[in-house]
């Protein structure tokens, strides 16, 4: 069937605005919370605008019908990580914000954002980062496609969508330390991607532009119908009791090479019983 | 008395130094069983055994063919069967995922990339790329960790024996994906990354070349690492990558070779003991973070070094 007939997709991208890793990143406040000022849209989030892009542009593009949404939760601020997907190509955004969500964990987020999936849903697809430069726990995918009851497939370092008589079939690589593995579900389903699946693509004049004339919808935990207290800190099942920033490492010896350097590295690591 | 239940996934002929290290850690918790999902060999069994793991549990059926769904399915039947108010798994991507599921179904708290634990179950553990040290806590009944190696001391096992295997029924996952091929990778029978004391790594300076690297690493009892310029050119695996989206370690010295040291590769190995950098450019950001630093020609280094090594008999 021709996918036009078959209906466009429907994407979700979820991208996160994290504290720029080029600066000094702080944990702060009373609830020990990150400081999001110097933020971004998390680079590895990039990748998973740019699979949902390769996709539907290989799927006969926007006249085909396919919609990408990218979707974030978090601060005010954080809305600028939609705005940048919609100058990279996104169709339309939306921002859950609420102050109720901070210090939510990967629990209490992943119930945030999979509420607000279904309130926007329905999704034939919801693309994710491998991590968030932040939190990096990665927790968040996995927990989605628990709660959503979508197949999991994560960590795609390659990913193909096939489509025969309007049913969609994905098709994605999956690299482990010892072998890598081949891994196909049925849309809906979830996707996290790594930074080997594609280079992302920069916006350009023309994207910019566009952007602006592009939605984003606000949204408010009562708008999705969730209680304050189930996400925050009051709906998260762990708790930062201390964080502290370490020591920076300080600079050792350096020493320029005049023959014998790789001599007195072993001399060193002897000094340092390190051999 | 405090259950532990501790998730492995990994059933070769013998348990890995990293899960010693988890059998090590939860002996000291309390009692401990221990879910295996797929097939083991005896002396595998054995070995978990001679750790005092009175129970083993296993899945009925194959939980293996769909992606982490199952075991998460499973993790979650072995934690009601056992009772567990603790559950190890390791630090793996993989096992990371299992354990957000598994919480979910269990409505239990994660915390990941443990390195230390006290006794009232509060965790420490790095965050920003190592920048940060957090002490944290799961705050609902059942505690899900996962555990990163090197951390905490493997005891010494006592006699083997054959833990008791208890067979749970774990119902087929309606929505997941499905592993339809498996291509293994060749191994090197060096130590594994992120378990090794010495990771020498190298990076766009090596240019293709990472056999002195590879010498330097067998003289040292090291794995080698690699920047993601090395091996996106295809130098090395992908499984080598050190950093941000990569692995993190932890060795007790990280010989660095040819990388010039960006935060992302930062990422990965700025908590190693002791760091040494070899590369010719002085102003390279690699020797901000070095203890030892060297200046010069990776190729003239690297030889003389492992020639040293070896006359000096060590
Ligand atoms: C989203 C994202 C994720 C990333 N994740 C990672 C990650 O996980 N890990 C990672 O490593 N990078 C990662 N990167 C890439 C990172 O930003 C750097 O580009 C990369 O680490 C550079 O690798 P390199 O140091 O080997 O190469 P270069 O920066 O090119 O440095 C090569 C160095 O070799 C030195 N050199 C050359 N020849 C010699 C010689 N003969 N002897 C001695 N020295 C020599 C040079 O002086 C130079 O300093 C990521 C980037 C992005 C955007
Ligand atoms: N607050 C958020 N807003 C939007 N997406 C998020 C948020 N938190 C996590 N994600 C998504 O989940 C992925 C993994 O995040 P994490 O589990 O926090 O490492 C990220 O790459 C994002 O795609």
């Amino acid at each position: 069937m021709d996918e036009a007939t078959a209906g466009g997709l429907r994407i979700a991208v979820l991208v996160k605005h994290v504290p720029d890793a080029q600066f000094d990143r702080e944990i702060a406040g009373e609830n020990l919370t990150t400081v999001r000022a110097e933020s971004i849209l998390s680079e590895l989030d990039e990748y998973a605008l740019e699979a949902a892009l390769q996709l539907v542009e290989a799927h006969g593009g926007a006249a085909a019908g396919h919609r990408i949404t990218a979707i974030t939760m978090g601060p005010p601020a954080a809305v600028a990580a939609v705005k940048k997907s919609l100058q990279i190509g996104a169709d339309d955004g939306a921002h859950l914000s609420d102050e109720a969500l901070s210090g939510s964990d990967a629990s209490a987020t992943s119930r945030a954002l999979a509420a607000l999936l279904e309130h926007l849903g329905p999704f034939d697809l919801v693309l994710t980062g491998m991590a968030s430069t932040d939190g990096e726990t990665s927790l968040v995918p996995a927990q989605l496609a628990e709660r959503l009851s979508l197949p999991q497939v994560t960590f795609a370092a390659a990913l193909e969508a096939t489509t025969e008589s309007g049913e969609w079939t994905l098709t994605a690589r999956r690299d482990n330390d010892t072998f890598a593995e081949t891994v196909q579900a049925p849309l809906p389903a979830l996707v996290s991607v790594t930074d080997q699946i594609n280079d992302p693509r920069y916006p350009n004049f023309k994207g910019i532009m566009a952007a602006k004339k592009k939605q984003i919808q606000t949204l408010s935990l009562a708008d999705i119908g969730v209680g304050a207290d189930e996400v925050g800190l009051a709906g998260s099942w762990t708790r930062v009791e201390a964080a502290a920033p370490r020591p920076p490492r300080s600079q050792g010896v350096v020493i320029t090479d005049e023959g014998d350097a790789g001599i007195r590295l072993v001399d060193f690591l002897a000094g340092q019983k390190l051999l | 008395m405090t259950a532990v239940l501790i998730f492995l996934d990994h059933a070769g002929a013998s348990l890995a130094k990293s899960e010693r290290e988890l059998l090590s850690l939860a002996g000291s918790l309390g009692d401990v069983s221990v879910a295996l999902a797929g097939d083991a060999e005896q002396t595998y069994l054995d070995g978990i055994g001679s750790y005092g793991v009175q129970e083993c549990y296993r899945p009925e059926g194959d939980v293996t063919q769909v992606l982490v769904a199952g075991k998460a399915a499973f993790v979650t039947d072995a934690v009601r069967a056992a009772g567990a108010d603790v559950v190890l798994l390791g630090n793996s991507y993989e096992a990371k995922e299992i354990a957000a599921r598994a919480a979910i179904r269990l409505e239990a708290g994660v915390i990941t990339d443990v390195v230390s634990l006290d006794d009232e179950l509060t965790a420490t553990k790095a965050d920003f790329a190592g920048s940060y040290t957090v002490t944290c806590r799961v705050t609902t009944d059942v505690a899900v960790l996962t555990v990163k190696p090197n951390s905490f001391e493997a005891v010494e096992a006592g006699a083997p024996v054959s833990p008791r295997e208890v067979r749970i029924p774990v119902d087929a996952e309606p929505a997941a994906a499905h592993i339809t091929g498996r291509v293994d990778k060749p191994v090197s029978g060096r130590p594994e990354l992120s378990e090794a004391r010495v990771v020498v790594a190298g990076g766009r300076g090596v240019e293709g070349n990472f056999g002195p690297l590879e010498e330097l690493a067998d003289a040292l009892g090291g794995a080698v690492g690699a920047s993601r310029a090395a091996t996106d050119a295809g130098w090395i695996e992908h499984s080598a990558q050190v950093g941000q989206t990569g692995k993190t370690v932890s060795p007790q010295l990280y010989v660095s070779v040819g990388i010039s040291g960006a935060v992302q590769q930062r990422a990965g190995m700025q908590t190693s003991k002791v760091i040494v950098a070899i590369n010719k450019d002085a102003d390279s950001p690699i020797f901000e973070i070095a203890d030892f630093g060297i200046v010069g020609d990776l190729f003239a280094v690297l030889p003389q070094a492992t020639d040293e090594i070896r006359k000096r008999g060590l």
